[in-house]
């Protein structure tokens, strides 16, 4: 009985092994393991932006709750449509104009990728879809700089052109095999996740459109409380959620460079969290729900440029000192007076600048002796510095400065700032027509 | 000292807030209230246009000596009402002036006029 019994155990494991094999690649050559983790990963990054409704949409009045809301939401109608008609080819086909960004006219519409797979064994929809996630949540991050005084029609114009114009190009850049910023060095500027790509340019315009349009009325002296801070803290959970789609998805694969950028996730994320509420704690003598939060993301946004090259220690440094710098940075806005309502810049402009940068001193030794072989030779970490600085202050210079100028261009045209009347009485009711929390009243 | 309820738009509340402060009337209560007046009030749902039966309005109420009455009432007339070219428009909302019999303060215990 028993060792029929261990027969048949056998000849299952042999049948089922065969299957798996069978599965694993189907003659396409699609790898079925890596392709279910990026399907899986692309979900978990559109998970972030109602993430991100809810994170902002807690923290403004209530009269604005829907209109910060439908600022994110807005997005994925928006940036999606344009990826699908020309941002992917924009983004990812070969230099063109000098390498300012990419076209490929068999990407537009998506219309050459309908079977192509590609060298990871990943179907390029998934890939181009995966991409797509990351252009939708950039320009909705910088709405928390301008958040409860922008017209909707303004914004909507403004994300479109910011996408085409400040996004793509950046993110060919840095990601495009061709890009300037992947060929820089020895192996490149690293920008795992997207630290320069959407957490400084979102920072930085979110701070230059945040000024142009200047503060909300009664900035600073009447108080602004967040409606609702039960929201912005699903909405924080959320985000950490989706994030292991963002970073660790970003390998591109399903292996060992996945599991090492969701460990590195997990791990800055973690200790930024603690080390906020402990500065809190310390500074202000209580340790705030929302501090846990904004700690939370410094430590995400920190490590996302950082995920694929620092070890565990390392992102539990970078994520520490994130916190550290972002706190630092929020004081100091309070001090110099522009209003960047929800922290656009404060968190995602000055940590991703913190984690870009800090990263080159914590790298994996196997990184560097790569970096060094191809550098022929010898490669040190402050030519890594170098390579990283030049990398944010390129994406700074390109950000601010393209910024500028379209938000300059669509005020002339649709007026960007709310006018006094639609701002006193609310995002929600002067372009949207509802309210946020109409079912509470008795009806 | 009389007691002053203003029922108005939620829209104009920021409005009526900022012209009082402005005109130096600032100890104010604000509560959030529901009605029926003569307006019906549209909204959207799911792009169809309905019409809540009761509509959420602003209840201010704030207590004042009599010689404050006319600034605060003026005041308030000014800064709720619809601007749009017409002067004025249905659902703007009403005031109620009472007599007030005394007022105290928790804190000092003091009463009347001083306590306001």
């Amino acid at each position: 009985m028993k060792t029929y019994t261990r027969k048949v155990f056998f000849t299952l494991v042999i049948l089922l092994s065969v299957f798996t094999v069978a599965d694993a690649s189907d003659g396409n050559g699609i790898d079925s393991g890596a392709t279910a983790w990026m399907l899986t990963s692309t979900a978990l990054v559109l998970l972030m932006i109602p993430g991100l409704a809810m994170f902002y949409g807690g923290l403004v009045r209530s009269k604005n709750v829907l209109g910060t809301i439908m600022h994110s939401f807005v997005a994925m109608g928006v940036m999606s449509v344009l990826w699908v008609a020309v941002s992917y080819s924009m983004a990812f086909g070969p230099n063109v104009l000098g390498g300012w960004f990419g076209w490929n006219p068999d990407f537009v519409f998506l219309k050459g990728i309908d079977e192509s797979i590609m060298e990871g064994g990943v179907p390029e929809y998934v890939f181009s879809m995966f991409q797509g996630k990351f252009a939708i949540i950039t320009p909705a991050l910088i709405a928390g700089a301008f958040a409860e005084r922008v017209s909707f029609r303004a914004y909507v114009v403004f994300i479109a052109l910011w996408g085409i114009l400040v996004y793509n190009p950046l993110c060919h850049w840095v990601w495009a095999e061709d890009g300037f910023l992947f060929n820089m060095g020895a192996a490149g500027a690293i920008d795992f996740a997207g630290g320069t790509v959407v957490h400084i340019s979102a920072g930085i315009s979110g701070l230059v459109a945040a000024i142009y349009i200047g503060a909300r009325r009664g900035f600073p002296y009447q108080a602004v409380r967040p409606n609702n801070l039960v929201i912005t803290m699903l909405g924080a959970g959320l985000l950490w959620v989706g994030w292991f789609g963002f970073n660790a998805g970003s390998s591109i694969s399903s292996g060992l460079s996945t599991a090492q950028a969701l460990t590195a996730t997990q791990a800055a994320a973690a200790s930024g969290a603690l080390i906020w509420m402990i500065i809190e704690g310390v500074h202000r003598g209580k340790a705030t729900a929302l501090g846990f939060a904004s700690g939370i993301l410094a430590g995400l946004v920190a490590i996302t440029p950082a995920a694929g090259v620092v070890q565990p220690w390392g992102a539990l440094i970078i994520g520490a000192l994130s916190s550290v710098i972002c706190y630092i940075a929020i004081m100091l806005k309070n001090k110099l007076g522009y209003d960047d309502s929800l922290d656009a810049f404060g968190i995602h402009g000055v940590g991703g600048i913190a984690g870009a940068l800090l990263l080159t001193f914590f790298i994996r030794p196997s990184w560097m002796n790569d970096a060094a072989e191809a550098a022929g030779g010898s490669w040190t970490i402050w030519q890594q510095f170098g390579v990283q600085a030049a990398a944010v202050g390129i994406a700074i210079a390109y950000a601010a400065v393209l910024t500028l100028v379209l938000i300059f261009i669509v005020d002339k045209i649709f007026r960007i700032r709310s006018t006094d009347k639609e701002e006193m009485a609310g995002l929600d009711r002067s372009y949207h027509g509802e309210r946020g929390y109409g079912l509470i009243n008795p009806n | 000292m009389k007691l002053i309820t203003a029922v108005i738009r939620e829209a104009q509340l920021d409005e009526v807030r900022e012209a009082l402060i402005a005109a130096e009337i600032s100890r104010i209560t604000v509560s959030k209230v529901s009605g029926h007046g003569q307006q019906q009030q549209e909204e959207y749902y799911r792009g169809q246009k309905i019409i809540p039966n009761l509509i959420p309005k602003i209840k201010i109420e704030i207590a004042v000596n009599d010689a404050f009455v006319d600034i605060t009432v003026n005041t308030i007339i000014q800064a709720a009402r619809t601007k749009n070219g017409a002067e004025g428009e249905i659902g703007d909302g009403k005031i109620f002036i009472v007599p007030l019999e005394q007022c105290i303060r928790i804190r000092t215990g003091e009463k009347g006029s001083s306590a306001i």
